[in-house]
């Protein structure tokens, strides 16, 4: 099937949803909101180093379509990865913290903001090269299908949800990527979140066919969908299905996820490629405020109660920037561990970081805060 | 039960003994399967394995490398087959950037576990682009184990702990050597990495070498023996991890040193022997370290200029009498 369906009124599958879920899609994107915005703040302060994108304006897209899959469907992205991270479910001070480069990060601090990884929540990353994502996430795609067909002889029963920007359009990975999901028949949604722009360059400018990407998708005959990515609802609507079908058809779809970010590509990012005009058409129609005067209207939510849980969330990303503060930096032989698996020479093997002990000692290890600052001494 | 076999049949009973005994192991490649391998390697393994195990893939490196990191980091145990490292190249950012890093930057969280094999070095008259030697080049990047063998027994007994291995290995096979025969145990066994082989035991000039100039050294020492030289020839084996330990013990006994290498010489595998033999046997050394190397020139293709190009035993042999001044 190589239809393209242009956003349009599907069934209403999130309004059916109970109230708590939708509450809680607005909490995912109120955390991630607020969390870029203090991920900025921080990079002012210099807290945070390096490259770093923050995700503000798509949040629908990341909560939308993690909402779509289950828990065990991995999901891989690019290196604008702290929304997908938090949707995924990670502790907002494991992202912090590997931000600021400290021993509590997801990484230890040795992956940075374009790299958040989450083993125990199935986010298999962020990724900092452009593209590169693609062909990893058919392998995890491969895997899954093989793990339930190949050694447990069963039928696939995983998604992958593949990410990317609209930049990677024009990588081969993605092309490769879209080209041995198709041969080999891959359970993987490639979603682009086409935000318009490949850093400072439009779409029209670094793409051919920009004004239709889907066509891309047309000529691996590949399944493909456009969704409105500036509104919770038509992401959840739009995606619901087509994991669905993959799922049960073990088929690859490509999405051309229509969306936008608020602020530049990066923070050093002064925007002249685009009009102030057009950034605030955008946040004048904003994705949070959606869905909570949706939910205001349908009686799920009330004025006090929202305020009560931008205050809740403000404090929790604090919470978070100050839990990143208080870790420590990773001491010096954490160098020297996780180049390789076994200890030779140098080389110190592996040691696993908090998100992953967490994980396994859930429920039983409440003070692992203090061990961790202990550890420092 | 050692019996004699082709150098390509070792990497067959390796990669198949592997995959009878683990069901996450599996191929992948150009022509590994309806083709029965472009060199024959995999002959016969689609009939055993069939094609969810032994997998075709079209003309697409960077495509299927990445999707066999994608299946490594879930835990699978891909043996993904290169028809020539030279066309890893465009595969470069998936094995460099992401197989190598992946456990680094996840923190822990997502290992490797990947062998990438296929023939490096000259073929025989191919030209520029499809002769790399990829060992100097790859050998940079921290975070990769990278295999030579050299003959049958030790092609078998080296994959196998390639793909046993949890870390991401670039095993790097000879084109010119897959037909050779040699004894292999019928049973799987494990060659360790990082542990230097004794080829031919000498006490006057040790030469170090990896992979097909081996047998170019062991022909280099038969001839200088005649000449009164007695060469210790070393295989190295991997060169990540190097058994500088072993090369070291030798040059104490020997006081000279050639190293061998068929990639190119500028930041090679043999400049970094070289400076680590200095560092570490300065004052056991009676001349610097010698170096042969494949000419700093592309490949090309005639005939006697390819033949001038690589190293050989007249090179060799060459090195050797100058080192130990007796030119």
């Amino acid at each position: 099937m190589t239809t393209a369906t242009q956003p349009q009124a599907e069934e209403n599958l999130a309004a059916k949803l109970p109230p708590d879920t939708l509450q809680q899609w607005l909490r995912d994107m109120l955390l991630i909101r607020e969390f870029e915005v203090r991920t900025m703040q921080a990079y002012q302060d210099r807290k945070i180093g390096g490259f770093c994108h923050v995700y503000i304006g798509q949040e629908a897209v990341a909560v939308g379509c993690t909402a779509a899959v289950e828990h065990k469907d991995p999901i891989i992205t690019a290196y604008r990865d702290h929304g997908h991270a938090l949707a995924r479910g990670m502790d907002p001070r494991y992202a912090m913290a590997e931000m600021y480069g400290k021993i509590g990060g997801c990484a230890k601090g040795k992956g940075g903001s374009m790299h958040l990884f989450d083993k125990p929540n199935n986010m298999f990353g962020g990724h900092g090269i452009v593209g590169a994502q693609c062909p990893l996430g058919t392998g995890l795609a491969f895997a899954t299908k093989y793990e339930d067909e190949v050694m447990k002889g069963g039928t696939n029963t995983r998604v992958t949800l593949c990410f990317l920007g609209d930049g990677a359009l024009n990588q081969g990975a993605f092309h490769e990527a879209m080209n041995l999901a198709g041969i080999l028949d891959l359970p993987i949604i490639f979603i682009c979140e086409n935000n318009g722009y490949s850093m400072g360059t439009a779409i029209s400018r670094g793409t051919t066919m920009g004004h239709n990407i889907t066509s891309k998708a047309a000529g691996y005959g590949m399944e493909s969908a456009i969704i409105d990515g500036m509104d919770i609802f038509t992401v959840y609507n739009g995606m619901k299905p087509l994991v669905d079908r993959c799922r049960d058809t073990s088929r690859p779809i490509f999405v051309d996820m229509r969306t936008y970010r608020y602020k530049g590509h990066s923070m050093s990012d002064p925007r002249k490629y685009r009009t102030k005009e057009e950034e605030q058409q955008y946040e004048s129609n904003d994705v949070i405020d959606k869905l909570a005067n949706w939910l205001m209207q349908e009686g799920h939510l009330t004025e006090d109660a929202y305020d009560k849980l931008v205050k809740e969330i403000r404090k929790e990303v604090r919470a978070s920037m100050k839990w990143a503060d208080n870790s420590p930096e990773p001491d010096i032989k954490e160098l020297y561990t996780d180049v390789f698996v076994e200890e030779w020479g140098p080389f110190l093997g592996t040691s696993p970081p908090q998100i992953v002990k967490d994980a396994e000692g859930a429920g039983n290890d409440e003070d692992d805060d203090e061990t961790r600052e202990d550890d420092d001494d | 039960m050692p019996r004699e076999i082709e150098f390509r049949e070792a990497l067959r009973e390796a990669m198949s003994q592997c995959m009878r005994d683990d069901p996450r192991v599996f191929l992948m490649g150009e022509e590994v399967a309806e083709y029965n391998g472009a060199y024959k390697v995999s002959k016969g393994m689609l009939d055993e394995f069939g094609p969810r195990r032994v997998i075709d893939t079209p003309i697409s490196e960077n495509g299927f490398a990445g999707l066999g990191i994608g299946a490594a980091m879930m835990g699978l145990r891909p043996i993904i087959e290169f028809m020539s490292w030279s066309f890893s190249l465009v595969a470069a950012d998936q094995i460099l950037n992401n197989a190598p890093k992946m456990l680094y930057m996840s923190g822990g969280q997502f290992g490797c576990p990947i062998v990438f094999r296929g023939n490096n070095g000259a073929g025989g008259q191919l030209g520029s682009t499809h002769s790399w030697c990829v060992e100097s080049l790859y050998a940079n990047v921290p975070g990769v184990k990278i295999v030579l063998p050299t003959t049958p027994y030790e092609a078998k007994g080296l994959l196998r702990t390639a793909i046993l291995d949890p870390d991401p290995v670039f095993f790097l096979e000879s084109e010119r050597m897959l037909g050779m025969k040699g004894d292999v145990p019928e049973e799987p066994y494990e060659v360790p990495f990082g542990k230097a082989r004794i080829v031919r035991e000498g006490t006057d000039c040790t030469i170090v070498s990896f992979g097909r100039p081996v047998h170019f050294c062991i022909e280099a020492a038969e001839t200088l023996e005649k000449d009164g030289i007695d060469c210790e020839v070393l295989d190295g084996r991997s060169v990540r991890p190097l058994d500088i330990d072993a090369i070291v013990k030798s040059v104490r006994k020997t006081n000279y040193c050639v190293v061998v290498d068929q990639a190119w010489p500028f930041a090679s595998i043999s400049s970094e022997i070289a400076s680590q033999v200095h560092k570490r046997c300065f004052d056991d050394l009676d001349n610097h370290v010698h170096r042969v190397n494949a000419d700093d020139v592309p490949a090309p293709y005639a005939y006697n200029l390819e033949q001038e190009m690589l190293p050989n035993a007249r090179k060799i042999v060459e090195a050797v009498r100058s080192a130990t001044y007796q030119a």
